[in-house]
């Protein structure tokens, strides 16, 4: 529209700006929202605050709209790619700033599978919440999500797949895992769009995430629980 | 002695598989054989596929002594399959069509060998601009094409007959998406096994 082409980001007051970057986020304005992220940070605001108030409240508005059917995975797309573009504004002054940090998560679609678009989001939401996330990328063979495990000791261990043919190869990672005796070290979490929790339950994952809002909110719930249960086993034992 | 008839068959498919099963039937002279289709369409959001089957499967019990289903697993995740154990129906072995045209076993290694092929049937072939350009958006947003293909090598065009026309079309297809082209005839492949079977 020829007004909103017009808008003048500089001229809005705070709440205005974030509330016009969840709409420029909403229609995949990429080029708008990092203007939007340069603003605030020009403004004083912590990264922090810009990567939660304005670019995750944007995808979260994003993510309930897509998962009631208001929004398709086109739109879907082009909005994580706005948000793409704040974060690698943010990235590194998050690094420098010393942003709280949730936990760890490593994440790979698995052997056979070359989908990552869910994936992708998944990592994107989870690194906007404050998780450190090491992306392995596409068709990882048990061996790399194990070597990921050793190397980054993650809170939790994320697998993806689009495909009934490939999906089962979650099990042949957890029971490996389970072989080599560190299945209970890490929270594992599946997803992908033929999944569901029986399928989960099933090869002995802890939860399945329906999308990338849940996968969130499940790895969040599952991380305080963890670090609740460290001191609550100490104190028994003492 | 008077040959015993064939049971009155219905088979219940996906729409993409319309015009194979209708030439099958046609070929082989199986008039006791009725086809019923769902729209193909319904793989975008496959998780309605099961219960859309077994309202097909219940609203025609009473017609037919015997119900069969073309469908794969066709990322139902292994629902498909309850409901039809649930309602006592067969379908056709195989996670989707590529797999039951290819042959499973066939098309499972080389799916492993290869995992970065996009495939293409003649349907697929024939509604390419409709189902995959319009249907994820390429129309109207071209720039998300590396985020659905990117990791995609090779456009597979898994061919039910020789269409010179059709491949053309895939081949074009496999330009528009930045992709290699392959074209591999598979006849009706596993289709015509499951239903000469069946017969």
């Amino acid at each position: 529209m020829a007004a909103d082409d017009d808008l003048d980001l500089r001229s809005l007051d705070d709440d205005e700006l974030v509330k016009q970057m969840h709409d420029d986020l909403y229609d995949g304005l990429k080029e708008e929202v990092e203007e939007g992220v340069h603003i605030l940070l020009e403004r004083g605001w912590q990264p922090y605050d810009v990567l939660t108030k304005a670019l995750v409240g944007g995808m979260t508005i994003v993510g309930i709209d897509f998962r009631d059917g208001i929004l398709f995975v086109p739109e879907v797309l082009l909005a994580a790619n706005a948000m793409k573009g704040g974060m690698a504004i943010l990235r590194p002054l998050l690094a420098e700033t010393g942003a709280p940090t949730v936990g760890k998560m490593v994440i790979g679609t698995v052997k056979g599978d070359i989908h990552d678009i869910g994936k992708n989001l998944v990592s994107m939401m989870m690194e906007g919440a404050g998780f450190d996330v090491v992306d392995l990328g596409i068709n990882c063979a048990v061996e790399k999500y194990l070597d990921a495990l050793e190397q980054h000791k993650p809170d939790i261990l994320g697998m993806s797949a689009l495909l009934t043919t490939t999906m089962p190869y979650m099990k042949v990672v957890i029971d490996t895992m389970k072989e080599k005796g560190i299945r209970d070290d890490y929270i594992v979490l599946v997803g992908g769009a033929p999944l569901n929790e029986a399928f989960a339950q099933a090869v002995g994952a802890d939860a399945y995430c329906r999308d990338a809002a849940v996968a969130v909110e499940t790895a969040k719930t599952f991380v305080a629980r963890r670090h609740n249960r460290g001191p609550a086993q100490v104190a028994a034992c003492a | 002695m008077a040959r015993i008839a064939p049971p009155r068959t219905l088979l219940i498919a996906c729409g993409a598989l319309a015009r194979e099963v209708l030439a099958l039937i046609r070929l082989n002279g199986w008039s006791h054989m009725d086809l019923a289709c769902l729209p193909a369409h319904l793989h975008n959001k496959p998780q309605r596929i099961p219960e859309a089957v077994r309202a097909k499967i219940r609203a025609a019990r009473r017609d037919y002594q015997r119900i069969l289903v073309l469908y794969g697993d066709c990322g139902t995740g292994g629902v498909l399959d309850e409901v039809l154990a649930d309602e006592g129906v067969e379908r056709i072995p195989g996670p989707h069509c590529y797999a039951f045209y290819s042959g499973l076993d066939a098309f499972l290694a080389q799916a492993e060998a290869d995992p970065a092929c996009f495939y293409l049937t003649d349907y697929l072939a024939r509604h390419f601009e409709r189902l995959v350009i319009q249907g994820l958006g390429l129309d109207r947003h071209p720039e998300l094409l590396p985020l659905y293909f990117g990791n995609y090598e090779k456009l597979v065009y898994l061919a039910q007959l020789p269409d010179p026309q059709l491949e053309q079309q895939a081949k074009a297809a496999a330009l528009r998406l930045g992709l290699a082209y392959e074209h591999r005839p598979t006849g009706y492949g596993g289709l015509q096994d499951f239903l000469r079977r069946a017969s």
